[in-house]
């Protein structure tokens, strides 16, 4: 035990050492998380806008005060005429321009219907597109509440609710696959790296002839990983909470224990690629190659699954991340309990089982 | 087998599918002797050497290191040698302190005596400066020397050592073998592979290795004058390049 925890100190000091190495670890998963919760963003967040308002009466302006003070909208100008519409959106300020038509609120009053018209920047039609969807969801609110007292003509307005991430925050569907993504960098490459490292340095020899067996180098190996990668993801899950407001509905208890379920898997992953690498670079090719690309490209992380071709959604089943992120997403978002990630946990330990074997093999063979 | 010997192999073979890379070698080894294993590249020695260590289980044959059985007793075996490769074995991103002081604790030497080794071998290799300078930053000749001291930190009865002087000049190659002297005058058995012929006048007998089989094995002077040679060079080149060449 005092050698084993010997060589586990000697993993920590080569870290430690590396200090360049430990600052892309700890960096990196902080720089993605505010990257990706405030660079790339597809939420509204107070849009500039421009109204012309040719009725300037009580219900143009209490609708108007209903979009400004939404908190997605910002009041850029008031326009005066329609020919200043193109100009206001050739400065490239304003998303979207609201026309309330001459004598709008007596036109509600008298014949219950008045024109409203939205005119929005399409040179990005998707944002153009919400901003509209908004827009038109607080009027189409503004026309329930004005239609409550009388008994007639009873108007269906349709309600649209967003379930789990009610104002469409895009951080709450990347969380999930950031987790994925850096535990399975940080325990796959590192480790694959780090053993094959003393492969190269030809040290593995002399820890073969040391009284440590094969087993507690891989494990001594292994350990400062473990360890670091739990601390990466408590700093995923504290900064998503903090800065991001995206909160763990479910128990954390479990999201750790099928965190740790998940990071063991990326280990033996890591293990498998070292004992078929000879060097740091095929191992760092491996990894990144044949580990890191399939992951983010067919585990959900980005692309949904769904959207994709059938060939693509069966070869998913086989990224680990992919169970993972669902994992994640039902604990983290939804708050369900074991009872519904039960089959996602079953193939994860499946498939960390299948790889620990198949890399302890692989390592025999090699020591042959 | 005897006793008295702290190796002893007997028909020891090893192959890798069909090829044969050691070929029923026997020989035995004193305590205290300074065992050479000469052969060109390819011959065998650091197979044979591996399967001695516990590294590599033999196809056949029998052999022993410190009284252990190389088949079932390798755990044991580790425990009793030394080991150190061509390459250096030390971490070069770790300080001269703390290479020491992994080393020590693999071979299960406890904290007090790890921090005494660590000023003796400071002490002993005049590297007072150097205690907390990282591995990579020190010259060749020095980490060979502490290469050498930390494969014997744990005072082993054998230390292995592959090819150990490789890539350095001449007179630190000449101290680096005052160290093996010294530590053989402690009754420490050295076994040495090497491949330079300068090197072999200093081991104590020498088994030249062809093509998986012990060629010839006897003391350096015994082997020039059994080929009628001044020196074992010429014997090298004699036994691996026979008649046809």
């Amino acid at each position: 035990m005092k050698r084993f925890l010997n060589f586990v100190w000697k993993e920590f000091l080569h870290i430690l050492r590396d200090y360049r190495t430990l600052l892309i670890l700890f960096g990196m998963p902080v720089a993605q998380v505010l990257l990706f919760g405030f660079a790339i963003t597809n939420e509204i967040k107070d849009a500039k806008i421009a109204i012309l308002d040719f009725s300037k009466d009580n219900v143009t302006k209490e609708i108007s005060d209903k979009i400004l003070s939404s908190g997605y909208f910002m009041l850029y100008e008031n326009l005066q005429s329609p020919k200043d519409i193109e100009p206001a959106f050739r400065k490239g300020i304003i998303k979207e321009v609201i026309v309330f038509e001459p004598d709008f609120g007596k036109n509600l009053e008298r014949t219950g219907t008045a024109n409203i018209q939205l005119v929005a920047d399409a040179s990005d039609p998707n944002f153009a597109n919400m901003v509209i969807g908004y827009t038109t969801s607080i009027i189409a609110d503004y026309q329930s509440e004005l239609s409550k007292g009388k008994t007639l003509p009873a108007m269906i307005n349709p309600e649209i609710k967003m379930l789990y991430n009610p104002n469409l925050k895009s951080v709450f569907m990347f969380v999930p696959g950031l987790m994925s993504v850096i535990l399975l960098l940080v325990s796959a490459l590192m480790t694959s790296i780090s053993i094959t490292k003393e492969k190269e340095l030809s040290t593995m020899e002399v820890l073969l002839v040391s009284p440590l067996n094969p087993f507690q180098i891989i494990v001594g190996k292994v350990i400062p990983y473990l360890f670091l990668s739990l601390v990466n993801s408590a700093a995923v899950l504290i900064l998503a909470k903090y800065v991001f407001e995206v909160p763990t509905v479910g128990s954390l208890p479990l999201l750790i224990a099928e965190s740790t379920l998940f990071l063991i898997t990326s280990l033996s992953l890591g293990i498998l690629i070292s004992t078929i690498s000879n060097n740091q670079q095929t191992a760092m090719m491996i990894s990144l190659g044949a580990l890191m690309l399939p992951t983010i490209i067919l585990s959900g992380y980005i692309f949904p699954i769904e959207n994709m071709p059938v060939v693509l959604q069966i070869l998913s089943n086989i990224i680990p991340a992919k169970w993972y992120i669902r994992i994640v997403k039902g604990i983290m978002l939804k708050g369900v309990s074991f009872d519904y990630i039960w089959k996602e946990t079953i193939i994860l330990l499946g498939m960390t089982l299948f790889f620990i074997t198949l890399s302890i093999k692989k390592f025999k063979i090699r020591l042959e | 087998m005897e006793d008295r010997y702290i190796i002893s192999a007997k028909d020891l073979t090893k192959k890798f599918g069909s090829f044969t890379a050691v070929d029923k070698i026997s020989f035995e080894v004193e305590p205290g002797e300074i065992f050479g294993f000469l052969g060109a590249n390819g011959a065998g020695k650091t197979t044979a050497m591996r399967m001695l260590c516990g590294l590599s289980i033999p196809t056949s044959g029998k052999a022993t290191v410190a009284g252990f059985d190389v088949y079932k007793q390798t755990e044991s075996i580790k425990k009793n040698i030394g080991y150190m490769s061509q390459k250096f074995s030390l971490y070069e991103d770790l300080t001269v302190k703390e290479n020491i002081g992994f080393y020590g604790g693999v071979y299960g030497l406890s904290k007090q005596q790890r921090k005494e080794k660590t000023e003796f071998l400071i002490d002993l290799l005049k590297i007072q400066d150097a205690r907390n300078k990282l591995i990579k930053e020190l010259p060749l000749g020095w980490k060979q020397k502490l290469a050498f001291s930390i494969a014997i930190i744990h005072e082993p009865k054998i230390v292995f050592l592959d090819e150990p002087t490789g890539g350095v000049d001449p007179i630190t190659r000449r101290q680096f073998w005052d160290m093996i002297y010294e530590a053989a005058d402690r009754q420490v058995t050295v076994f040495v592979t090497t491949h330079y012929m300068d090197e072999a006048e200093y081991c104590g007998r020498i088994s030249m290795m062809v093509d998986g089989r012990i060629a010839a094995l006897d003391t350096p002077a015994k082997l020039k004058e059994q080929f009628g040679v001044g020196t074992m060079h010429e014997v090298f080149v004699k036994l691996a390049r026979p008649q046809s060449a």
